[in-house]
């Protein structure tokens, strides 16, 4: 191509990328004028976590507005999911967030169990507190490693997946699949714990405390961490309540609200742990959280393990009109059989109500509205997920910060892109 | 610490709002309280900071489309099918103090549908408002910011109505094959 | 080391033009530091601790387009994100790869629906598919040896 067709192409490139005009009103006039900078951050940049746009008004250094762009991984699974039946929904909610598909599958297995009025066995409960809690280490494990690799620290990723890779073999051992497990389903879970499960979670349970040992010594009292990490990103308490953040970024601002004591699901009532919460408010406070979250869910998952061991009995619901029936029945029982092939084939059908259920993700409450049809579809599911209000709360947090701390304040409050754009 | 003792939202709003409130159901333990589109800003500001009610917190706003059903404004009487427009929003609000949760629904018409923005009680409002104004094609009078939120600044239509298509690629059989492949030109070998 | 050993005191290799080039475009290849969706956590973790990448010369991850020559598309491309990826692969320089990792990534996957690509292949060129939904870091890695053999047998008149 001449030279002269390529400047051609260049300006016609230009002449519809559209003018600051439709910016007036969302930056500060400023802007307009050009006395501070407009600054384009994603939707590729290696540390939105994901295809985050962010649109920075910057003076100098200093953030003076901040506009996120989201949509990049819109995926329409609320749309998908009014056209399959219940059952076969559930795959699709693994992939919102992909760092604890278990999450996920809770929220929408609760929100359906609620909807149907179906009851789970108290071994599946366990199984499912099981899974919860290791998917939330699974997934604070993510967020420590990719969070220290934007503050500069490489190697804590390596520690960090190192220990992750175990508890994805775990979820391969139950479910067959690393990472989209759609192990936990409307009724109980898909099937029973394997033999060589125990001991494994058991040795995991023995070594995991002293590896969260190691993590603190890398970063907890590092100087260069605190210096990034501490007195930035603070967000007040009566903020975090008015934006609706929940999970540790809320709890980092001291307020003790987590859905596992306040609105008990699956048995938490019954386990005995504590809430971590933070006093400032800032990226460090949350830090800390999430590391002591990890000993906290050590011990639930001590006390799971126990009851493991001596609960016995069904793992997921006896009414087959909604759960299938054990695959050893179908040669013997023909009702057994009508169930099996009415339920992979048509599914159940929910009344025309609308419910809405909510649980503690490791980002925070991951709530799931499901209006029914009285069909066997639903009519609209919608999900309130965690990332998505708090990045609708990024500007309120980041501004005033500079430009380096964004990307801590980004890494703190956990954001997962498939989460917040589903 | 002392708190007021927790009042019974129902008879607390039908005692303010009378009128206004115009249907409630109760559904395996939560409560829907459907009120009058125009008023549920004042209605949400007022759960909000009475005392005894103190719903502090917005945990969602969803907006379901009852499509094929052309209720209109009459409804069939049955209590579980008090619909009377195409678009239903809800706000599932949550009080931390009394650990309860409420809904509060709105109904918008199929033509032109329109509702008061709760922005101005919650900021949490603002991006699932315009999820729904993006998704539903309701419009939130007097929210600052009108853009699209998921969806391209120039996409055609409001993907979570039920009549908007799911948008199906057909499956490749030998017989469409030629014809599925000439959308994707960068296939290579 | 084992080639000056057999080589004697000689230290000349005989070997065509091509087989040199293609052996050192093989050798490190720079992958851009990309993810879209999920495939982009198993990415990551295949260059971490327990499957290593750097063990293929890909240890060194490049966030500018301009310094990469492998685009890895890992998780679900939107009708969005489509024209940014397309820009991302236009900024890459000559020579390039593309791999498209995950069912989502090759042919839409489950997310048959308006918002998602239907196969990454509609807007760039593929190299390797990768399947698996999202791939395991083992395929991954054998999709990557895939892509290596293939350079292998590059010409040179090929890319002129």
């Amino acid at each position: 191509m001449a030279v002269a067709e390529q400047t051609q192409s260049i300006e016609e490139q230009r002449s519809w990328e559209g003018s600051l005009d439709q910016l007036r009103g969302l930056v500060s006039e400023r802007a307009i004028t050009g006395e501070t900078m407009l600054l384009n951050m994603g939707p590729h940049h290696p540390s939105t976590h994901g295809v985050l746009r962010l649109l920075l008004e910057l003076d100098g250094e200093q953030i003076v507005s901040c506009l996120p762009d989201i949509g990049f991984l819109h995926t329409g699974i609320e749309k998908s999911l009014e056209d399959k039946s219940y059952e076969k929904a559930l795959p699709l909610t693994d992939r919102m967030d992909y760092l604890s598909p278990m999450s996920n599958n809770m929220a929408y297995a609760a929100a359906v169990e609620k909807l149907l009025d179906l009851d789970v066995p108290e071994r599946g409960q366990i199984i499912r507190v099981v899974c919860l809690e290791l998917a939330r280490c699974a997934s604070h494990l993510v967020w420590l490693g990719t969070h220290a690799i934007d503050m500069g620290a490489m190697s804590v990723l390596l520690y960090a997946f190192r220990e992750r890779e175990r508890i994805l073999g775990m979820f391969e051992m139950l479910s067959g699949q690393r990472m989209m497990s759609s192990y936990i389903r409307p009724g109980g879970v898909w099937r029973d714990v394997p033999d060589d499960f125990l001991p494994t979670i058991k040795q995991f349970l023995d070594d995991f405390p002293y590896k969260v040992d190691d993590y603190e010594a890398l970063l907890t009292k590092n100087p260069i961490w605190k210096d990034r990490a501490q007195g930035v990103g603070v967000i007040e308490p009566d903020v975090a309540l008015a934006y609706g953040m929940t999970g540790p970024a809320l709890r980092g601002s001291g307020v003790n609200w987590d859905l596992r004591k306040a609105q008990p699901y699956c048995g938490y009532e019954t386990y005995d742990f504590n809430v971590p919460l933070g006093e400032h408010g800032d990226v460090y406070d949350r830090y800390l959280i999430r590391i002591h979250e990890f000993r906290e869910s050590m011990k639930i998952l001590n006390q799971a393990v126990s009851r493991l061991e001596t609960v016995k009995g069904p793992y997921r619901s006896q009414n087959h009109k909604y759960c299938p029936p054990l695959r050893s029945e179908l040669g013997q029982s023909m009702e057994a059989v009508i169930h099996h092939f009415k339920l992979w084939t048509y599914g159940y059908d929910a009344p025309d109500e609308e419910i809405y259920s909510a649980i503690e993700s490791p980002r925070g409450e991951i709530g799931c509205y499901i209006h029914g049809t009285g069909g066997n579809k639903p009519r609209r599911v919608h999900f309130k997920t965690p990332s998505f209000i708090h990045i609708s709360a990024l500007p309120v947090v980041a501004k005033g910060y500079l430009l380096a701390d964004m990307v801590a304040i980004i890494g703190s409050v956990d954001i997962v892109l498939g989460d917040c754009d589903r | 610490m002392e708190f007021p003792a927790a009042r019974d939202p129902v008879s607390a709003l039908r005692d303010v709002f009378g009128e206004a409130l115009l249907h409630v159901k109760e559904f395996r333990g939560e409560t829907t309280i459907v009120v009058d589109a125009e008023r549920t800003a004042e209605v949400l500001d007022f759960l909000r900071v009475t005392s005894g009610l103190v719903y502090n917190m917005l945990s969602d706003v969803s907006a379901v489309d009852y499509f094929p059903n052309d209720y209109g404004d009459a409804f069939d009487g049955e209590e579980s099918d008090f619909r009377p427009e195409r678009f239903g929003v809800s706000y599932h609000i949550l009080s931390m103090l009394y650990n309860r949760r409420l809904r509060v629904k709105a109904f918008a018409a199929a033509e032109d549908p329109r509702l008061p923005t709760a922005t101005v009680v919650w900021p949490a409002a603002n991006w699932l408002e315009r999820e729904i104004a993006d998704m539903m094609g309701i419009v939130f009078e007097g929210h600052a910011d009108q853009r699209r939120l998921l969806m391209p600044e120039d996409w055609y239509g409001h993907p979570h109505r039920r009549d908007y298509p799911l948008g199906k690629e057909t499956v490749a059989f030998s017989f469409n094959v030629d014809e599925i492949h000439q959308h994707k030109p960068f296939a290579r070998d | 080391m084992g080639v000056s050993s057999k080589l004697g005191n000689l230290g000349i290799v005989t070997t065509t033009v091509e087989q040199a080039v293609n052996h050192a475009r093989v050798g490190a290849m720079w992958p851009l530091l990309f993810g879209l969706a999920c495939c982009a956590i198993e990415y990551m973790s295949s260059q971490a601790s327990s499957y290593d990448l750097s063990r293929f010369g890909m240890e060194l991850n490049r966030a500018t387009p301009r310094q990469a020559d492998l685009l890895i598309v890992s998780g679900r491309l939107t009708r969005k994100m489509a024209p940014v990826v397309r820009q991302l692969y236009d900024q890459m320089a000559e020579p390039k790869w593309v791999i498209s990792m995950g069912d989502c990534a090759s042919c839409g996957g489950v997310y048959n629906n308006y918002a998602i690509v239907q196969g990454v292949d509609e807007i760039i060129p593929v190299d390797v598919y990768v399947a698996g939904c999202p791939p395991r870091p083992e395929q991954l890695l054998h999709g990557i040896l895939t892509l290596h053999e293939k350079v292998k047998g590059e010409r040179i008149a090929d890319w002129a």
